[in-house]
């Protein structure tokens, strides 16, 4: 495990606010309302290391991800790339700063061009970048790449719906690696999986992190997942960063009271363990992220909420170096 | 990387292997699909003849038989193979030579709606915001001048002029494409290879050509097989309004407005313009089907 | 007490559903497609049967067609003997009075399975109406009490909401709620939680073991998740390409599984309390095309104890442990342990 930032940070993430104008109300008098889907989250990613992000779904972990690409516009905060600030850069600056930072998609089939042949998808951000490479190169680079990915480089002229999901996403894995870049951002990679090619799709991540030495954003609500992969877990609810730690910190000894509710409630595949472990129940549906429960936006279903909550938003506590959590009673 | 290597290829894949693109792919499914290539073949005979057939012609269309001003059945010896209309000219003749008239604008007049639609559209759709606003607006207001009044006042501005009809033609068409193209395009823009396109570092004119059309050329291409018979039809009315080709000039739609009025005397001189031009509206269709298909790699 | 329970599938008294030799065919473009080949189960009053198997396996379309919900280019064949009546054979007046009444289906997408432009209550008494024929007045006080029990809260209120207005756990509840209105006699649960979040899928899990135990009925749980499957099931049968390829007793399934996909299924899935550190067991290959399936054993291609024999296709068969598991070979046991 990369001890946290030791070196000099990749990424640097401050206070970042992504609101979406959602308009509400009648069809005429409607008024638009900001809803917040990222709210304020800050974090640090050094060189090849791995931070997963977990939450459930409409916590803002995709919108997340997008904002740092500078794919959304954020509305307030900082995105620092390589010590320089991207929120208003040029369109040209941000695409610079692209050809390090790619991004795979949630849905592997959904995220391929229907039109055009596996070897063209693969090669585009290529000749976006590189277009004076010769199409010999391009095409050897195309090839080297498939066969990393474990596709046969022989499939390069059959299209998306020609492969399985499990294939799709590897094409789409390809695709972001060509540039070899400094940062990869999966957006849930491998949720749309089935379960036997889920742990290739995983393998094959990990491989391909240590072979490029890549930071890796893993936005994942699967935390088995997660934990298999990432350096460093960042939990989010409601667009606010509740717990952020190393992994064996976090899955031994979370803190906050909605961690430990996320991780009493996935299930485990062994019907003894299952069956007798305690879980803890969380009551009622996550609020609109239209107008956020005041104080700590978890109150609402906290089993440990008390009078303050409602009134104090938490501020950051570090039980142990590296390990920070926002919530009032977390040394209870 | 060993244990990754899992590919358990149905077909029989070749080591080595050419890159090729939709375009290609596009070309060979077309020429498989026999209703497509026989159209293909069709109506290169028919624009072959209406081009060269002409000059092979003894008669030329606006000659007129002194010896015969009247309707002639056909005849080998007078050289009128189809016979003349009711004033002596060779039927064969302007038929072909009609068909020049009617294919330059059947396929100029769509070719510039094409152009012009599916830029606006596209662009209008994928940029949305005030472009699209300002794109939209102006189309609606085009939307609402009469062709008739439109073409006369280019004509008042450029004086008559054959190649005016047609950009008259096209630039009416395009309104329909343009918002064909820009509701395709609206539904493009939100599906995840788009904002993937957008993540590999494409600009707006590659996303544009490369991904945005393609995928509506679709839809758009049953349009233009639509719009062909349209402009066709509708360059024979502006003619008989007076402002379309003029006399002795002519054009398969002149032609069988002329033969309609003369069925009863002279059936052939409906019928022989007739044939020819649904001859070719059919195969602009199954064309059409065919390009449509040949373009969307799922239909194999 | 699954230890009670008979794991081999032998129809008793008890038994609520009887599918013998269930095949169904699709009519496609690019040939026809045999989604479920030859399967036979069984499902007891009280009993949770869990259904396991990857997308594609037959999971849902098995029970489609037990239901007579098939697509028109579908085709079933076999026996479903539910009660008295062959559900195959069955007319439609037959199959409307059993379904949404004696047995229920809560399906995967509980987004379109209600109809949009209606308010939940009202589709909820339409059913009850129709069913059992109450008035409007004591339909409702029925449908509040089940909202109820399907802890939603505010249910007066939540009936007169559209489906839209509801969260993604509401409307499941919804679904739940609206399927256990005639206390049927089999409910089957088609993913009923695969869209919804770990905390949410906690409460429905809940709420089904609720409805399983206290009202004695028989449960079909369909999910890809194995997880899932291990906190409720009694017996879980492990499909493959259209076939049951293991059913057997919870515990032995999960302890001591034996089939080569069901040991690879449970090796591959990431859990939260594996050792860490090294890569994630895989099983190579990906699921087949069900137009092109080999002739043997479904799994070979994938299999690392493929021999043979395993070019005929191996029948469900007595195994190890009291389940039963189509494969031909009975030496894994020892080949596992002389490897680790
Ligand atoms: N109407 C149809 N026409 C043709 N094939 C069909 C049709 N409906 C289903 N199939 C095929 O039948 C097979 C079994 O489908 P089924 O829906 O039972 O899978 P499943 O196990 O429920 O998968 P999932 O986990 O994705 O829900 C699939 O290969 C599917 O493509
Ligand atoms: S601050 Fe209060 S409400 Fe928020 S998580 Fe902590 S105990 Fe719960
Ligand atoms: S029958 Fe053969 S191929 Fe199939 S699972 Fe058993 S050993 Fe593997
Ligand atoms: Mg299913």
């Amino acid at each position: 495990m990369t001890a946290p930032l030791l070196q000099a940070p990749l990424l640097q993430v401050r206070d970042l606010k992504v609101h979406f104008p959602v308009k509400t109300g009648g069809l005429l008098i409607g008024r638009y309302q900001p809803l917040h889907a990222v709210d304020g989250v800050s974090f640090d990613l050094a060189p090849g290391e791995t931070l997963g992000i977990v939450g459930e779904s409409g916590c803002g972990k995709s919108t997340l991800g997008r904002a740092v690409l500078q794919l959304l516009p954020a509305t307030s905060g900082a995105v620092i790339w390589l010590g320089q600030e991207m929120t208003g850069l040029s369109a040209k600056e941000i695409k610079a700063a692209r050809e390090n930072m790619q991004i795979v998609f949630q849905d592997p089939l959904a995220s391929l061009d229907p039109r055009m042949t596996a070897g063209d998808i693969i090669a585009e951000p290529l000749r976006n970048y590189h277009p004076e490479l010769s199409r010999a190169e391009t095409a050897r680079r195309v090839a080297e790449l498939m066969e990393q990915v474990g596709l046969l480089p022989g499939m390069i002229n059959r299209y998306p719906h020609e492969f399985s999901g499990g294939q799709c996403q590897r094409i789409g894995i390809a695709r972001a690696m060509i540039l070899k870049p400094k940062l990869v951002i999966c957006d849930e990679p491998v949720s749309a999986l089935d379960v036997s090619v889920r742990a290739q799709v995983i393998n094959l991540l990990k491989d391909l992190q240590k072979a490029f030495g890549l930071a890796m954003l893993f936005i994942s609500h699967d935390l088995a997942v997660v934990r298999h992969i990432s350096d460093r877990v960042l939990v989010l609810y409601l667009g606010k960063v509740m717990e952020l730690a190393p992994r064996d910190l976090l899955y031994q000894a979370p803190r906050h009271p909605y961690t430990r509710a996320l991780m009493s409630a996935v299930p485990i595949p062994d019907p003894a363990l299952e069956r007798a472990k305690p879980r803890i129940i969380l009551t009622g549906d996550l609020p609109s992220p239209l107008n956020p429960p005041s104080g700590c936006v978890f109150r609402t279903r906290c089993p440990k909420a008390t009078d303050i909550c409602a009134q104090v938003e938490p501020v950051r506590e570090s039980p142990a170096p590296g390990h920070d959590v926002w919530c009032h009673h977390s040394r209870d | 990387m060993t244990d990754v290597n899992l590919v358990t290829p149905a077909i029989p894949v070749p080591d080595v292997i050419e890159g090729r693109s939709l375009w290609q792919d596009a070309w060979r499914r077309l020429l498989r699909n026999r209703a497509a290539l026989a159209s293909l073949i069709i109506l290169g005979v028919i624009a072959f003849l209406s081009i060269f057939g002409p000059y092979a012609l003894a008669w030329s269309y606006d000659q007129i038989d002194w010896d015969h001003v009247e309707a002639v059945p056909p005849s080998l010896a007078l050289k009128h193979y189809l016979g003349t209309d009711s004033v002596g000219r060779d039927l064969l003749a302007r038929t072909l030579f009609g068909g020049r008239v009617s294919l330059t604008v059947g396929l100029l007049a769509t070719g510039v709606a094409l152009f012009i639609g599916v830029t606006v559209g596209a662009v209008s759709g994928y940029l949305g915001g005030k472009v699209d606003q300002v794109l939209m607006r102006f189309v609606d207001l085009m939307y609402s001048v009469p062709l008739t009044f439109f073409v006369i006042i280019l004509m008042v501005l450029f004086g008559r002029n054959f190649i005016l009809m047609f950009l008259a033609i096209g630039s009416v068409e395009w309104l329909t494409m343009a918002r064909i193209v820009r509701g395709q395009t609206l539904t493009l823009k939100h599906r995840e290879f788009m904002e993937a396109a957008r993540a590999s570092g494409g600009s707006t004119v590659s996303i544009l050509l490369r991904h945005v059309v393609p995928n509506v050329l679709g839809v758009v291409i049953v349009y233009v097989t639509l719009t062909i018979p349209q402009v066709i039809l509708l360059e024979s009315f502006l003619s008989f309004l007076g402002l379309g080709v003029q006399e002795p000039m002519t054009s398969w739609g002149v032609l069988i407005n002329e033969g309609a009025a003369e069925l009863e005397i002279t059936p052939r001189t409906l019928i022989v313009p007739a044939i020819f031009m649904t001859a070719t509206l059919f195969c602009f269709n199954f064309l059409g089907d065919g390009l449509r298909d040949a373009l969307d790699p799922k239909d194999r | 007490m699954p230890s009670t329970r008979k794991t081999a599938d032998v129809a008793g008294s008890d038994t609520v559903l009887d599918i013998q030799g269930l095949t169904v065919r699709f009519e496609t473009a690019d040939g026809e497609v045999q989604a479920v080949s030859d399967l036979s189960l069984t499902v007891a009053k009280g009993e949770c049967l869990g259904i396991v198997g990857e997308s594609g396996s037959g999971k849902s379309q098995t029970f489609m067609a037990t239901l007579g919900l098939l697509a028109d280019n579908g085709r079933a064949t076999g026996k479903v003997m539910f009660g008295d009546a062959d559900l195959l054979t069955a007319n439609e007046a037959t199959l409307n009075s059993i379904r949404g009444n004696r047995a229920a289906m809560v399906f995967q997408d509980h987004m379109t399975s209600l109809t949009p432009h209606m308010k939940v209550g009202r589709q909820l008494t339409e059913v009850l109406q129709r069913h059992r024929g109450l008035d409007a007045k004591a339909a409702l006080d029925a449908v509040i009490a089940m909202l109820r029990r399907v802890q939603i809260p505010e249910p007066e209120r939540r009936a007169e909401m559209y489906p839209h207005e509801l969260s993604g756990g509401l409307r499941q509840r919804v679904m739940i709620a609206m399927g256990l209105l005639c206390h049927p006699e089999l409910l089957i649960a088609d993913e009923p939680t695969t869209a919804l979040d770990v905390t949410v899928q906690a409460l429905i899990l809940d709420l089904i073991r609720d409805v399983k135990d206290s009202d004695n009925t028989a449960v079909i749980l369909i999910t890809h998740d194995l997880g899932v499957v291990a906190g409720l099931a009694d017996r879980v049968a492990v499909m493959y390409a259209g076939r049951v390829v293991e059913l057997g007793d919870v515990n032995q399934i999960f302890s001591e599984p034996q089939h080569p996909y069901t040991q690879g299924l449970l090796a591959c899935s990431p859990r939260l309390d594996d050792a860490l550190g090294g890569k994630l067991k895989t099983i190579p290959g990906q699921p087949p095309n069900l137009q092109r399936l080999p002739p043997g054993c479904a799994f070979a291609p994938r299999c690392p104890y493929v021999i043979a024999a395993c070019a005929e296709r191996p029948p469900l068969r007595p195994a190890a442990g009291g389940g039963l598991k189509a494969c031909v070979r009975d030496d894994l046991a020892s080949i596992t342990k002389a490897a680790s």
